[in-house]
């Protein structure tokens, strides 16, 4: 930021007066372009759907983004470019087919109830696209849970029977009721030739996403690591499927590296992040496992954002010659 | 003697743009004595010392004009023959006002002035440690990294505590600043006599220079000064990291011992920290009977046309030292004394140096930047570079809500105040100075109950009394 002066006096301010120049719109961007490589698979894979409904959710959210701060009366923060952040992480969420309309709901809620309502960026309890799309599992549970054959496998059904799409059910379907042999093979899981959500397929693509972020030292190991161990060793103790299907399918790799991970809604210390990371796997794992839906991955992060601030108590740093 | 890497590292830390290249290599340069100075009764950490002068009077150079006043308080000497101009308020070392003597270097003395008063020269082997302590005492000698501690408190351990380890205090951490660092190199000399007089009024401890790997010259011309010093004597190099040269975390990266929380100090682990520069005053002191009257101090900034280390009396006001220097390039934007991290922004350069004033930057306003109120991100930086290993995003949500409970209880009382959480805040959070408003709410606090403590008390006492 630039200092307001008058032109004949010193600039007075307490210490510190150097900074690293570190910005939060630079770490916005860091992320929006760690996610690239899985927007790119998820438009290779269920292409001209996957663009709109990314687009949609990027323009709806930063519009909302605008209005309510006007309607507040605050200043704008569309520049920090949190709320398009938010908008492409939605949209990464989503399965391609999602009618328009219906994303544009998702977008305004996530901004509007699930950020803005609370203040806006630094205060809200949730991850705000993991919130939209929570309400929108509830909301428009069919669209929701029609997922879209990826472009490879459509294009040979589509010369078989001549439709537009295709749909299909998830890996994680196929593990819920018991068809292990229907999952495809780990070479599709890496690359993402699967059904799911837009963003989430590609492992490999977020591998790349998370391996920037960690580089630029935007989010640190803890959380992915022990997120994506927790369920790698949930599924061997279990032996529901084998731990590469239970980490490489559904929201997993998305979630450990970029829904978890978010600064607001997870705790501040490196203890409290592995506690974080370890709560999310298991009741993933547990709803995956147990509860009604094949997936479980956003609703484990949301209960664990319910929890963080619980988290940071427990896990407060002990100072240097402290007792 | 040998040299050795540091073999303890401390957590957090940050690596600010030192900067330093831009006056590192400028030899000091006496400073011609100003016309006028404006010296500062508040030189130090502690009670400012008491004026002893008033307008009008004439002073000769080293005749007390301000006396200790309080146990932790150091003398202040006239840094030059001359007439008081007036006494009045200006602002001192720790950056609050105090009352400075104005004094006019050039007015012509009365024919009658009594002679300056001289220090004798000691041989320090002969002497005894109370005459030490006393020297270093009457020569108005104080911490010069930055503090200003009184130094003949420090050397002067309470019943009980020994100093095992004297660790020399050479990293000079803060960008921009070196002369520390051109002391190490043309004073080693110097430093050496120092700490023989140091090692003898502390009773022989081993000895520590701590030295950042980024000055290879000062660590040779230390490892030449101290090659044939008798005892426990290292060269430690240590890695470049700030804040290197805090007390604390010297000791712990120099002998590994960890410095409690307040209100421990360095000497409750055996330990005493002291600055090159002191080191070399004390020298002075005693050999030659030299009183601190003037230090080394880096001029320097992007603003500044030629940036030099000064060796100027204190109470130079900034003015002269900006125009010793070839004046500015540019109108600067901030004023600071001090480094960039803890130095303290000034309003005018019609202040005058003290003699903890290490440096004076003048930056352009390309260099300068604001803080805002933008809301934390959690993003943890700041936990990452503290350090204290303090939560600093915590205190300052607090201290935001003026939250001082919640802020002490986060331990903002261990804070050292060293800048290392709002350098890297991506949202410009001022957090250090939400702990330093922390800490001054809990030390008047404290000091609050403490009166209201002793009042209690003597309304008591006199209670007693009447019923008896």
């Amino acid at each position: 930021m630039k200092p307001k002066t008058a032109e004949n006096h010193y600039v007075l301010s307490s210490s510190p007066h150097a900074h690293a120049r570190s910005s939060v719109s630079r770490i916005m961007l860091d992320v929006i372009v760690a996610l690239l490589p899985t927007t790119l698979a998820g438009v290779w894979f269920f292409g001209m759907p996957a663009v709109w409904t990314i687009l949609v959710c990027v323009a709806t959210c930063v519009t909302t983004e605008a209005l309510c701060r006007m309607a507040m009366g605050r200043e704008s923060t569309v520049g920090d470019l949190s709320a398009a952040l938010t908008g492409l992480l939605l949209a990464l969420n989503l399965p391609a087919g999602i009618p328009l309309w219906m994303a544009m709901v998702g977008s305004v809620f996530a901004i509007a109830v699930a950020k803005q309502v609370f203040g806006g960026l630094g205060m809200n309890p949730f991850n705000p696209a993991l919130a939209a799309r929570a309400f929108m599992l509830i909301s428009f549970t069919g669209p929701m849970t029609t997922w879209l054959a990826p472009v490879s496998r459509c294009c040979r059904a589509q010369a078989a029977c001549g439709v537009d799409a295709v749909t299909t059910a998830t890996p994680l379907a196929f593990v819920k009721a018991g068809q292990l042999d229907q999952v495809p093979p780990l070479w599709n899981l890496l690359i993402g030739d699967m059904p799911g959500c837009i963003g989430e397929v590609s492992a490999i693509a977020l591998a790349l996403g998370a391996a920037y972020l960690l580089w630029r030292k935007v989010i640190t190991w803890h959380i992915p690591a022990a997120f994506i161990a927790t369920v790698a060793i949930y599924a061997l103790v279990s032996g529901r499927a084998p731990a590469h299907v239970e980490v490489l399918t559904g929201g997993v790799m998305l979630g450990a590296c970029f829904m978890a991970t978010d600064y607001v809604t997870s705790p501040i210390t490196a203890k409290g992040k592995l506690v974080f990371g370890f709560g999310c796997g298991l009741l993933c794992m547990l709803i995956r496992q147990f509860g009604g839906y094949p997936e479980g991955c956003s609703f484990a992060i949301l209960i664990m954002n319910a929890i963080c601030p619980l988290v940071n108590r427990w896990t407060q740093p002990r100072p240097f010659g402290a007792k | 003697m040998k040299t050795v890497k540091s073999k303890f590292k401390f957590k957090g830390g940050v690596h600010p743009d030192y900067n330093k290249e831009l006056a590192r290599d400028g030899a000091i340069e006496r400073l011609p004595l100003p016309k006028e100075l404006a010296v500062s009764m508040s030189q130090h950490l502690g009670a400012p010392a008491r004026c002893l002068v008033k307008a009008g009077d004439f002073v000769r150079r080293g005749q007390v004009i301000g006396e200790k006043a309080g146990f932790i308080s150091v003398c202040v000497r006239s840094p030059a023959d001359g007439k008081v101009k007036a006494v009045e308020k200006r602002v001192g070392a720790a950056g609050a006002m105090a009352d400075a003597v104005l004094i006019d270097t050039t007015a012509s003395l009365p024919e009658d002035a009594p002679p300056p008063p001289v220090l004798a020269p000691m041989d320090w082997s002969s002497a005894t440690r109370e005459e030490l302590l006393g020297r270093i005492e009457e020569a108005g000698i104080c911490g010069m990294g930055g503090a200003g501690f009184p130094t003949a408190v420090k050397l002067n351990p309470p019943p009980g505590k020994r100093c095992e380890y004297l660790v020399l205090n050479g990293a000079e951490c803060e960008p921009y600043l070196t002369a520390d660092y051109r002391v190490m190199l043309e004073r080693a000399p110097r430093i050496r006599l120092g700490v023989e007089i140091m090692r003898k009024v502390l009773g022989l401890p081993a000895v520590r220079i701590a030295i950042e790997a980024n000055k290879p010259e000062a660590i040779a011309a230390m490892e030449a000064a101290f090659a044939d010093i008798e005892g426990n004597v290292e060269i430690v190099v240590l890695p470049v990291l700030y804040p290197q040269g805090s007390e604390k975390h010297q000791i712990y990266a120099t002998v590994g011992r960890v410095v409690p929380e307040p209100p421990a100090l360095p000497i409750d682990v055996g330990c005493v920290v002291e600055n090159v520069g002191t080191v070399a005053a004390i020298a002075d002191a005693v050999e030659l009977g030299e009183p601190l009257l003037e230090r080394v101090t880096t001029v320097s900034g992007d603003a500044v046309a030629t940036p030099k280390n000064v060796l100027a009396p204190s109470g130079t006001r900034y003015a002269d030292l900006l125009e010793f220097c070839g004046g500015a390039t540019e109108r600067p934007a901030k004023v600071i004394s001090g480094g960039t991290m803890m130095g303290f922004a000034v309003s005018s350069l019609d202040i005058g140096t003290t003699k903890t004033t290490s440096g004076l930057l003048f930056l352009s306003r390309r260099r300068v930047f604001q803080y805002s109120s933008q809301a934390c991100i959690n993003c943890g930086r700041c936990l990452r570079a503290c350090p204290m290993n303090l939560n600093p995003a915590e205190i300052s949500k607090a201290m935001e809500v003026d939250d001082v409970k919640t802020a002490e209880d986060a331990h903002v009382m261990d804070c050292i105040e060293c800048g290392a959480c709002s350098f890297g805040c991506p949202a410009y959070r001022a957090i250090t100075q939400f702990c330093r408003k922390a800490k001054n709410s809990i030390r008047a606090r404290i000091a609050a109950e403490r009166a209201a403590a002793a009042a209690a008390k003597a309304s008591d006492g006199a209670a007693k009394k009447e019923a008896k």
